[in-house]
């Protein structure tokens, strides 16, 4: 029961007390809005490369944008108590790790899945794109399933910003790698053989995929393995997230650099 | 002579600055290759290929719109948090000679943007470097910058009044970039767009560039990215003006 309050109060408290900063002058424009034209930018950069259907570029880039508040927001929930000198009480308190860090995981996936919905929404109303009411729930569980896999990526980050300072500049690399490597807006087939090679391993290329195949129609058993896949990877970089917290909570306890910020 | 030296000791000092800064060089150099790689493989992969070079200024011009935009939207900001704005008002010089060197830097600091996204092209994406009129590349280049810079001191002197900055330079990165055809075609826009793309010096800048680089006559540009530098001068002289009027009335220069 314990750490079942520590992984839904905390990650809720949590979350609610390290974004006291996110009124809705900054989310709006960031979260709402910015994604927003991250698509319009795309679709009409394609439409100028005669590439691919503006379809294409507004379900890439609305799943792809869950990665800003994916990203940041792991990094601030963990990171973030470096800054506001709590991380050291956290630390020292007996409460059990897993559902300590797991549980701010939630609060995050929500937010990023909101955000990816309504850019996919605000996208497909703006373009005219149409896709088939059946779609709906299943682009929803493809949508949860990709911020989920995201905020793994998010837990790694967070633990590297116990040991980076500049830790946003690394956020805003990340990014963009994720711009170029999960077919957002390059089909994975155009790209380099090395570069599709690390296009299957990281968080968002599967979704995405599976998110085109569903807005044009596809039942959802037909892409249930790239969900599964996508599921999978998103575990692995949460448990690797997780391990490498450990570690990076270990180091800063031996270098007393718990809280070098 | 000493509005000169001013400016150009200013510009020196925060271009040094600005590029000791992590999140400067992110802005400046990263991205735009990112951008630039993301473009590139489109316009490679497309039914409309087009010139690599024209995407390299492109995304090279993306950066120098971000470098300016986070650097001059948040320049007072900043003056603020390191409790160096009041020395800056109360300094004899005017404000805008001090934060037009600033808003300057932030626009020459997006020169390595273009320097990068140019490298980055010719290195791994065969892009082409030969410029068609070198000298009027070479005039294009710093009458962009200070379009720009000076667009950026609107920035600076309007911003002001919203209390989170970063928010709105962040909501203004992507439409800017859009609307003054860095990577698009204005064609391909709605109608409406075009005149709003006219009284932005980036459209200027970048169709200089172009004109230079590719084929064309760039003058005609030069000539409107100068003339608009000489409107936004005004409208920041304006608006800091009535800025620092309102900060000394109520006593809100120190406030964080």
């Amino acid at each position: 029961v314990t750490s079942l309050r520590i992984f839904a109060i905390g990650g809720l408290i949590s979350y609610r007390a390290l974004f006291y900063w996110l009124s809705v002058w900054i989310y709006v424009p960031s979260l709402v809005l910015a994604p927003i034209f991250q698509i319009l930018l795309f679709a009409y950069i394609g439409r100028s490369a005669g590439l691919e259907s503006d379809k294409f570029y507004v379900v890439g880039n609305a799943i792809q944008y869950a990665a800003v508040p994916c990203l940041f927001a792991m990094t601030q929930l963990i990171g973030g108590e470096k800054y506001q000198n709590t991380l050291g009480a956290i630390l020292v308190s007996p409460a059990p790790r897993l559902p300590l860090f797991f549980g701010r995981t939630i609060p995050v996936v929500l937010n990023a899945a909101f955000v990816a919905a309504f850019s996919l929404t605000a996208g497909c109303l703006i373009l005219g794109v149409h896709i088939p009411a059946s779609a709906f729930i299943p682009l929803a569980l493809v949508i949860v399933v990709a911020a989920f896999s995201c905020s793994g990526l998010g837990m790694i980050n967070a633990a590297l910003s116990l040991r980076i300072r500049e830790n946003a500049v690394l956020t805003n690399v990340i990014f963009g790698f994720l711009l170029i490597f999960t077919g957002a807006n390059v089909p994975i087939s155009e790209l380099p053989g090395w570069m599709q090679s690390v296009s299957d391993v990281i968080p968002f290329t599967h979704a995405i995929e599976a998110a085109r195949e569903l807005a044009d129609g596809a039942p959802f058993s037909s892409v249930s393995d790239l969900v599964g896949t996508e599921l999978l990877i998103g575990f692995v970089y949460l448990c690797a997230g997780f391990a490498l917290l450990r570690f990076m909570e270990w180091q800063g306890r031996r270098h007393a650099t718990l809280e070098r910020s | 002579m000493s509005v000169l030296r001013l400016i150009w000791a200013g510009w020196k000092f925060h271009v040094k600055s600005l590029t000791l800064s992590g999140f400067f060089l992110l802005t400046s150099i990263i991205q735009p290759i990112i951008f630039a790689s993301v473009a590139y493989f489109m316009f490679e992969a497309g039914a409309r290929p087009g010139t690599l070079l024209y995407v390299a200024l492109g995304a090279g011009m993306m950066g120098i719109w971000s470098s300016t935009l986070f650097g001059s939207g948040g320049a007072i900001q900043w003056q603020r948090w390191q409790g160096t704005l009041e020395y800056c008002i109360a300094v004899p010089p005017p404000f805008l000679l001090v934060i037009v060197p600033l808003t300057l830097a932030t626009a020459t600091i997006g020169l390595y943007s273009l320097t990068a996204t140019l490298l980055w092209g010719w290195l791994f994406f065969d892009v082409p470097l030969e410029v068609a009129h070198p000298a009027a590349f070479v005039v294009a280049l710093p009458v962009t910058v200070v379009g720009l810079g000076l667009l950026g001191l609107v920035l600076a002197s309007t911003f002001i009044l919203y209390r989170n900055a970063n928010a709105l330079s962040n909501l203004l990165e992507y439409p800017v970039w859009l609307v003054t055809g860095l990577l698009v075609s204005l064609s391909l826009l709605p109608g409406w767009v075009a005149p709003l793309s006219w009284l932005l010096a980036p459209t200027w800048g970048i169709n200089a560039l172009r004109e230079s680089a590719i084929a064309g006559n760039a003058w005609p540009e030069i000539g409107m990215c100068l003339l608009l530098a000489g409107v936004y001068l005004v409208i920041g002289y304006f608006l800091l003006q009535h800025f620092e009027r309102l900060a000394r009335e109520r006593a809100t220069l120190s406030l964080t």
